[in-house]
């Protein structure tokens, strides 16, 4: 370049016109690659940014052993007689609170994604569309996977003891990363149809804190007036809490996991088309 | 490559966008040539991006029909996304990721197996002068860095067409020609690079034909040479050793070239723009004005023919000027053909 001559050690090294014009030259392309390849792509990306920004692990762990703690102590007292009956009962009903509670996390990245300009690229290459939105998930499996464990393993040190034993708490945890993939894509969806990323997070409250609260997540619904057991034994999260406890318990609650996977489905077939609409038409 | 004849990049007839009550893109007919860069000039605002965005299968045209290399934008979404390459501040590369994990990402994602990706990313970073910083988080580079990434990703495979949109706003005059390097040696190599800009300057080093677009309309289409003889051949710039002889110069130069004349601020300094019928004459005409003036006795201090610049050409044409703060850098001077410096 002629107009970088009198430049610094800190200076940006010339572009080199020559190896450009070599590799141009290049026309032929592979071919397209599968959907399953895209995917697991975008699954990589979301791992690397894990990899490079740690600090959003802390969503997954500091804020999931807080909840088992604070909620464990406070109530375990009052609602079981003490705290290491309670968490018998509550383990599992934090960790799908706690889990259920980071998916919203996923509408964030995708409206950050939009906001930083990486997401036209990404919507302009010839791929299988959903593999974007996909791969934002995939990635958050690996975070909620991340969340259970580290529950699981803070829950064993308080008193935990999951009479179905090691198959019982994978199977559990398994149905609750299941129920939460099918769950996200209302996150993606707000993600891509809300301006700025505080507005996906305070829409995302709004949605999360009734839906986790309202549900068998801390106590038997017995207790409740009857309009709210209405609510309450009708929600999905209270079909997972009631797997996932019987699952980590030992148990086939066959009714409830059915209703579980038919929620997951139903969410999935409705925000899934959703969310891909708004992709392409956004 | 492309199975259509026409010989067009793109195509549209009657493009048009709108958000709620703003007609973004308002009736747009382009034709670009294959193998040329085409300038899309405007300043902000004008529907240059939103109709890139339509181009670029991105945003979906509320009427009118836009063809890249034959395939519709809308119904073969897929084989014109095939085609085409996307560079512009929404269509950028991840901050968190460094510069070889982006382009080993949009390799993959584009066909490439790991090691062919990690090669050709690391051949890019090379060229263009970015192995240093390859290992660094894009978020860490400079602004002539960032370009740099976002045009390497925009190149993984060498598209037929490739979509710059306003791929220097923002960036130091040195990052800028660099930039214009680039796209000179891409499409040197075939592929056309449709370019917009709000930058007059821009347009004229780099485009072979040029649109010039404002409130969503094209204004104004041709080569650079047909947009600039529309408002006139060029002007005649002079400096006169004595002020005092202005009037008479002015007089004269009237007189002589059948010329506007413009009297500069500075006491000295006078610009007589000459009729586009002049255009092939210009010099002789020039010439003859000069022999005339030394004769009249009036000392002439420097002496200077230019082409009007793009500035004159935008400001005839929509009766304001661009609005931007660029044009002190591209109008005042009217032999801007042979400026070296650009707009900050």
């Amino acid at each position: 370049m002629s107009t970088a001559t009198s430049t610094g050690s800190k200076e940006l090294s010339a572009v080199s016109t020559e190896s450009l014009a070599a590799l141009l030259v290049a026309k032929e392309r592979p071919a397209r690659p599968s959907a399953l390849s895209t995917s697991l792509t975008f699954g990589w990306r979301a791992i690397l940014k894990i990899k490079h920004v740690p600090e959003q692990l802390f969503d997954v762990t500091a804020f999931p052993i807080m909840n088992l703690l604070m909620f464990t102590y406070l109530f375990g007292g009052a609602l079981a007689g003490s705290p290491s009956d309670y968490i018998q009962f509550v383990l599992p009903g934090i960790l799908v609170m706690s889990v259920v509670m980071i998916t919203m996390y996923t509408g964030v990245s995708v409206n950050i994604d939009i906001e930083k300009g990486v997401f036209d690229r990404f919507r302009s290459l010839p791929i299988w569309r959903p593999s974007a939105m996909i791969g934002y998930l995939l990635g958050d499996a690996l975070r909620y996977t991340i969340a259970s464990v580290v529950m699981l393993v803070v829950g064993l040190v308080l008193g935990y003891r999951p009479d179905g034993g090691f198959g019982g708490a994978v199977a559990g945890i398994a149905l609750l990363l299941l129920f939460s993939f099918a769950f996200s894509w209302i996150w993606t969806m707000f993600g891509l149809m809300l301006r700025t990323e505080k507005s996906v997070m305070s829409v995302s409250m709004m949605v999360i804190f009734p839906l986790t609260f309202l549900s068998n997540v801390f106590v038997d619904p017995k207790t409740m007036p009857g309009w709210l057991q209405a609510f309450v034994n009708n929600s999905p999260i209270t079909h997972l809490a009631s797997s996932v406890r019987g699952l980590m318990a030992g148990e086939w609650p066959g009714g409830e996991i059915a209703w579980t996977l038919g929620w997951a489905g139903a969410l999935l077939l409705v925000f899934g088309p959703v969310t891909m609409r708004l992709y392409n038409r956004k | 490559m492309s199975t259509h004849t026409s010989g067009l990049a793109i195509e549209t007839a009657g493009l048009v966008k709108t958000f709620g009550e703003t007609r973004a893109v308002d009736g747009v007919d382009l034709a670009v040539p294959a193998g040329t860069v085409y300038g899309v000039l405007g300043p902000n605002g004008a529907g240059k991006t939103t109709t890139v965005k339509m181009l670029a299968t991105l945003l979906r045209p509320d009427g009118g029909q836009a063809h890249v290399f034959g395939h519709d934008v809308v119904r073969e979404a897929d084989e014109v996304r095939s085609r085409v390459s996307l560079t512009g501040q929404y269509a950028s590369v991840d901050e968190d990721l460094t510069g070889t994990e982006n382009l080993v990402l949009l390799g993959r994602l584009l066909g490439h197996g790991k090691t062919a990706a990690r090669q050709r990313g690391e051949q890019l970073l090379e060229a263009f002068g970015l192995t240093d910083a390859a290992a660094k988080q894009v978020k860490h580079y400079s602004g002539g860095m960032r370009r740099r990434i976002d045009i390497a990703a925009s190149i993984l495979n060498t598209p037929d067409l490739l979509f710059l949109d306003e791929p220097t706003t923002g960036l130091d005059p040195r990052s800028r020609n660099q930039v214009w390097d680039i796209v000179r040696a891409v499409v040197a190599q075939g592929t056309t690079v449709l370019l917009t800009t709000q930058y007059l300057d821009e347009a004229d080093q780099l485009a072979s034909r040029i649109a010039v677009i404002d409130k969503g309309r094209v204004i104004a289409e041709g080569t650079k040479g047909e947009l600039k003889a529309s408002v006139g051949a060029g002007s005649v710039h002079l400096r006169l050793r004595n002020a005092d002889q202005r009037p008479e110069a002015e007089r004269l130069l009237r007189d002589l070239l059948t010329a506007e004349v413009q009297l500069e601020p500075d006491p000295v300094a006078l610009t007589a723009r000459l009729a586009a019928a002049a255009s092939d004459t210009a010099a002789d005409h020039a010439a003859k004005a000069l022999g005339e003036l030394a004769r009249a006795g009036i000392t002439v201090d420097s002496f200077s023919l230019g082409q009007p610049s793009l500035d004159e050409v935008f400001l005839a044409l929509t009766g304001h000027d661009t609005g931007q703060a660029t044009g002190d850098a591209t109008g005042t001077g009217p032999d801007t053909d042979t400026k070296d410096e650009v707009a900050a």
